[in-house]
């Protein structure tokens, strides 16, 4: 028995309430999975399957590429491709490209997000701001964002500058999307529940709204982080030279120009890995806790 | 149709050995919820939800309104919590309002059991030191000391329940409206709370006013037991229940008094057959 209650006295009461309430809450509470397996033995389950795959498709390939079907230099096979990566690597190619793309990418996502967060809570909230600009904003998402390098590159060159607009106009609107559903979604009764606990305006966006609203709002960031990421792969491929860098985009572009095609194929690679590696280690893990957090775990129905 | 459509309000009073100054003591003490007069409709040209509802709930009254499905009290509460506003009439409700506890638990799933009666605390004023301790107290209060940090996944029906009235026991106000909550229980856990719930009662002081659709647990639970017709809503009946004490529901008095409630009930729902 707890010792320290101090203005609230000890719940009193026969001890067998006592006894059966405790018992009840015993046999009602789920009990803890027995054993979850080692970790070890989960990251080689979620590995192994994905590693036969794509050893598969690798052979498959290679077999194809020896049956010469195409000539070497339109279908090269996983070996040149590796060889090539090698050479690039050597010479910071790669690394370089990565680091470019990938500084751009996340900048332009913060941005991005930085925009869309208050701008979706106003269409979320504000009637007429709704009305106004928001069949604008999903008309936005539907508008592929690689038609926008042509204008940028004639309002801003090409500069850094072009390339952060296309990833704005790519990742904004489905990061505003993504908040405005979240916010449609919220039950309400939260917000009954808010009201009744006397929440004003702004601590009922700040402590109900927004957290009620936060699955839908990532699902909007992590479709926010691949139109990002596709645009400015557009954009970089497009606008190629002036003060632009050197992305993955400009390697893949190279590569076309050069006709080398095991560089192509590096550099799809490369955009494909980097985007798997980010959603890998960014969103399912924040979107893993987020469910387990709220008892929603797909663990559970496995 | 029949004489039940009055207005007017029968009392009949069941008088128990146990504690005949309960009645005299209700009445001396001052009013915590007065509701005159009070109509609702939800459109100008919809039905009447409400009709002409008078109700005086003293302070540390415990009343259960009693009523068939749809016949609005749940809207009576929702206007008692200033949530709707009456179409006539006015309600007055002692201090700076009243609490509310729904059916469904309605925890927020994101925080921990702690993290919603704080989260109460917070919106309340409650300055941050004393937040944590307060709502370890109200957790105790409600014998959950060792769920504090569970989320609300990880409890029982029950156990949610109760984390919802320390909840809103952390609002601090007099009056506590409960809507039906604890239909969604099973029988024993539901029992459970009932005892739960009058030990808090006492030990708190609060006034409440609790909704049901079951006699029993009005019966049980109430000083008070209105009850109320179907559209419109009106309260055509009241009973006093004078017995206290632990294992009430099986005193004699109790189970007769539950027997003319139910007729009267059914007689009500009845009246809507044709």
């Amino acid at each position: 028995m707890p010792t320290d209650a101090r203005s609230v006295a000890e719940p009193s009461g026969p001890a067998d309430t006592r006894e059966l309430e405790a018992g009840l809450d015993a046999l009602q509470t789920a009990t803890p999975a027995p054993g979850r397996p080692e970790r070890v033995q989960r990251l080689s389950r979620a590995l192994l399957a994905p590693a036969v795959a794509l050893t598969v498709l690798l052979a498959i390939w290679q077999v194809v590429t020896l049956a010469g079907v195409r000539p070497g230099y339109v279908m090269p096979g996983p070996s040149d491709v590796a060889a090539a990566f090698g050479q690039l690597w050597q010479r910071g190619d790669v690394q370089a490209a990565v680091a470019t793309s990938l500084e751009r990418g996340v900048v332009g996502f913060v941005v991005a997000v930085l925009i869309a967060t208050p701008v979706g809570l106003l269409v979320a909230r504000v009637r007429w701001v709704r009305t106004a600009i928001g069949p604008l904003i999903t008309g936005l998402q539907v508008l592929p964002s690689v038609a926008w390098v042509p204008a940028a590159i004639i309002w801003f060159g090409l500069t850094d500058a072009t390339v952060y607009f296309v990833i704005l106009m790519g990742a904004v609107p489905s990061i505003i999307n993504g908040l405005v559903s979240g916010i449609d979604h919220v039950p309400p009764l939260f917000r009954g529940v808010g009201r009744v606990l006397g929440a004003g305006r702004l601590q009922m966006i700040r402590w109900v709204i927004l957290p009620a609203a936060l699955p839908g709002y990532l699902a909007g960031l992590r479709q926010g982080w691949a139109f990002s990421w596709r645009s400015l792969m557009a954009a970089e491929i497009i606008a190629v030279g002036g003060t632009i860098g050197f992305g993955l985009g400009s390697l893949l572009q190279q590569g076309r120009e050069l006709q080398l095609m095991s560089t192509v194929i590096v550099a799809i690679l490369l955009i494909l890995v980097v985007g798997i590696l980010v959603e890998l280690a960014v969103f399912a893990p924040l979107e893993r806790r987020l469910l387990h957090n709220r008892g929603l775990s797909p663990d559970r129905a496995r | 149709m029949n004489e039940n459509r009055e207005v007017d309000t029968v009392t009949s009073t069941i008088t128990a050995p146990a504690d005949p100054g309960v009645t005299a003591r209700a009445g001396n003490r001052p009013t915590a919820v007065r509701v005159s007069g009070v109509s609702k409709r939800f459109h100008p040209q919809g039905p009447v939800v409400l009709d002409g509802i008078d109700l005086t709930i003293r302070r540390g009254e415990f009343v259960c309104l009693l009523g068939a499905s749809g016949c609005g009290k749940s809207t009576l509460l929702s206007l008692i919590a200033g949530l709707e506003k009456p179409s006539t009439g006015e309600i007055d409700v002692v201090g700076p309002g009243a609490a509310l506890m729904f059916q469904e638990s309605a925890l927020f799933p994101w925080l921990t059991a702690r993290g919603n009666v704080e989260l109460a605390l917070r919106l309340h004023g409650a300055p941050k030191g004393v937040r944590r301790e307060r709502a370890d107290e109200l957790l105790a209060l409600v014998r959950l000391s060792g769920a504090g940090d569970k989320r609300v996944h990880e409890l029982s029906g029950g156990m949610r329940q109760r984390v919802a009235l320390a909840r809103s026991l952390a609002q601090d106000r007099d009056v506590l409206l409960m809507d039906e909550p604890f239909a969604a229980l099973d029988a024993i856990t539901r029992d459970l709370l009932h005892d739960e719930l009058e030990r808090i009662w006492h030990e708190t002081g609060r006034t409440i006013v609790f909704i049901t659709h079951n006699v029993r647990e009005a019966v049980r639970l109430g000083e008070r037991v209105l009850l109320m017709s179907s559209r419109p809503g009106r309260i055509v009946r009241e009973w006093r229940v004078d017995v206290t004490g632990e294992r009430r529901i099986e005193a004699p008095d109790v189970s007769r008094l539950s027997v003319e409630i139910t007729d009267h009930l059914r007689e009500e729902i009845r009246r809507h057959a044709h």
